[in-house]
């Protein structure tokens, strides 16, 4: 069951040789012996889950179940959910209680899936470590002194250590990919707008985008079917015809024309990773894929423009938490600027402060074009770039990250050191492109190596396709963190 | 850009509602200017005629009918905020 495809679980629950409630309480018992380790959960409600699985298997029972009715899903903290604790790694909504939905809960909820727990993450998704997270650091289920990466290490090390069969994420500059590859998981970050971010607290509104994290390519594509959809409370959600993601999964590679961005081997990536996603690109090559060179030229700009948009549009949504209608006040005021202000300092943690200060600075009075304006200017020029690249090629595939996963607090200290290291995948969510990473080996250090396949818009079942074609080459997806 | 002085992260604190120390404002002062550092490489790139970019798709903003669309949970949300009475949130004064 520990490693086990979601089809195969389907398959199980279908046949009536287990039940939803069974494979529940599997779950929630690895839980219960792994999570004060790792963790990777920030609530999890046996109770409430067992409720979810007992209505699941009658469905299962009428006949009314579809791919992923009775399978427990781990759900991002991120993702407002009708009566679970819903906190975004953050003090300020320590005590947040959803009161409704977000629309991905529904739409999980309406396939029959289960709500395994809320996972840790990064205070507010802004992070690449879980090292800000208000809950605590989530450690790497490869290796205990190493970040999970950001921002859903916690989803990621659920599904390393197979503490779940499948978690959600969200992705504004790497967070489903980088954490991703960091624990030698799958995850995709979709085409902007084709996962709906109502009730997904909001971080950068032009950037941030749901997506699935699961052990394999195949498993990725039925959680997408159900991801996807067009909802009338985003202004930015996409409304067009529904897709099977399913459908290319067993499509060959022959004459797949695979792109290598020059800017993405060079320097700055570490060797033990560059030889992985060599040996990686060599494969997808004797699977009868084309490599080419393309350029992305404007890669580096990418961190800049990133960090000018990502801070501005986080200190206008991080506006809304101010002490009055929910989440932390303070305990003692003066007045009520006093009060906001305290309940805001002592609310939010180091990094969130420093993004909201980047922001308001950026569009505060003068400075509107210098910063915010250039840097949509640049977005396109960068979105150009990606255009022109798939002029030679149809998937571009690379490094997500330039180096295994760090050690704890190795970087904690030094913004600009951390911001770097999502170099390779900042430009795939300031273009809006769908982007995914696979695990293809190890470095040195015993640490997975995540690779990262950035398709066209809409391209997300051929991604899917290359991957599984990979996977059922390669067993990397299959290999086990030590002691589980 | 010059480089923030104290004066200047006391002043964007202030206009972000966060109360910020005076050993705070200095680390922070230091990270700021590292940040806009690498900021600052923006703006060597000539962008002039380069429309700016908000959305991949370049959708614009749909209109629905002006008509109620959600039901009233007031209670529900008010059962969420640090301090309520007769259906309203309470905050201290702010009219003397």
């Amino acid at each position: 069951m520990l490693n086990a495809s979601l089809r195969e679980l389907s398959r199980l629950l279908a046949e009536k040789k287990l039940s939803s409630e069974e494979l529940t309480r599997y779950f929630l018992d690895r839980i219960e012996r792994r999570n004060g380790e790792l963790n990777a959960f920030i609530t999890v409600d046996p109770e409430r889950s067992l409720t979810q699985a007992r209505r699941a298997d009658a469905r299962l029972r009428e006949g009314r179940a579809g791919p992923l009715t009775g399978i427990p899903v781990a759900q991002k903290d991120i993702f407002c959910a009708q009566g679970w604790l819903t906190t975004c790694g953050s003090r300020m909504l320590s005590n947040f209680t959803a009161p409704y939905d977000a629309h991905v809960i529904e739409r999980f909820d309406r396939a029959g899936a289960v709500i395994l727990g809320k996972t840790n993450m990064d205070e507010f998704a802004m992070g690449s470590s879980n090292e800000t997270s208000y809950a605590g650091p989530v450690r790497n289920p490869w290796d205990r002194r190493a970040v999970p990466g950001g921002s859903s290490g916690g989803s990621a090390a659920a599904v390393a250590a197979r503490l779940a069969p499948a978690a959600t994420g969200t992705d504004t500059g790497g967070s489903i990919r980088q954490p991703a590859a960091l624990t030698g998981i799958c995850g995709i970050k979709p085409t902007y707008g084709l996962v709906s971010r109502y009730g997904m607290i909001a971080f950068a509104s032009s950037l941030d985008q749901g997506g699935p994290m699961a052990k394999s390519a195949e498993d990725l594509a039925p959680l997408l079917n159900v991801m996807v959809g067009f909802d009338p409370r985003d202004s930015t959600s996409l409304e067009r015809p529904a897709e099977d993601y399913t459908r290319l999964l067993d499509q060959p590679l022959a004459g797949l024309r695979v792109g290598l961005p020059r800017e993405y081997f060079a320097e700055g990536l570490a060797e033990d990773v560059a030889r992985a996603v060599e040996a990686a690109v060599a494969e997808l090559r004797r699977l009868g894929a084309e490599p080419v060179e393309v350029r992305l030229p404007n890669t580096r700009l990418s961190i800049p423009v990133y960090y000018v948009l990502a801070p501005a549009e986080a200190s206008s949504n991080l506006a809304r938490y101010d002490g009055v209608r929910y989440g932390y006040r303070t305990p003692e005021y003066r007045d009520l600027v006093d009060m906001y202000e305290k309940s805001r300092a002592e609310g939010f943690g180091a990094e969130v402060k420093r993004r909201i200060l980047i922001g308001t600075y950026v569009l505060s009075h003068g400075y509107y074009d210098a910063y915010y304006l250039q840097a949509q200017k640049l977005r396109r020029i960068i979105a150009r770039d990606f255009a022109d690249a798939f002029q030679s090629c149809d998937l571009i595939v690379g490094p997500t990250a330039p180096a295994t996963a760090f050690n704890l607090g190795e970087k904690s200290g030094d913004p600009v050191a951390m911001y770097l290291s999502d170099i390779y995948t900042i430009a795939v969510n300031l273009a809006g492109l769908p982007g995914l990473s696979i695990p293809v080996g190890f470095g040195a250090d015993g640490r997975p190596v995540g690779l990262q396949i950035i398709g066209n818009y809409f391209s997300e079942a051929r991604m899917l396709g290359a991957a599984h074609r990979y996977q059922q080459a390669t067993d990397w997806h299959l290999r086990l963190p030590p002691g589980v | 850009m010059p480089s923030l002085d104290l004066q200047d992260v006391r002043r964007i604190a202030q206009l972000a509602r966060i109360r910020i120390g005076d050993d705070e404002a200095r680390t922070v002062r230091e990270q700021l200017n590292g940040i806009f550092a690498l900021i600052e490489e923006m703006g060597a790139v000539d962008t002039s005629g380069v429309t700016p970019m908000a959305h991949a798709q370049d959708v614009v903003q749909r209109l629905r009918d002006d008509a109620v669309s959600e039901a009233d949970q007031r209670e529900l949300f008010q059962s969420l905020a640090p301090q309520v009475e007769a259906g309203l949130y309470l905050v201290p004064k702010v009219i003397e």
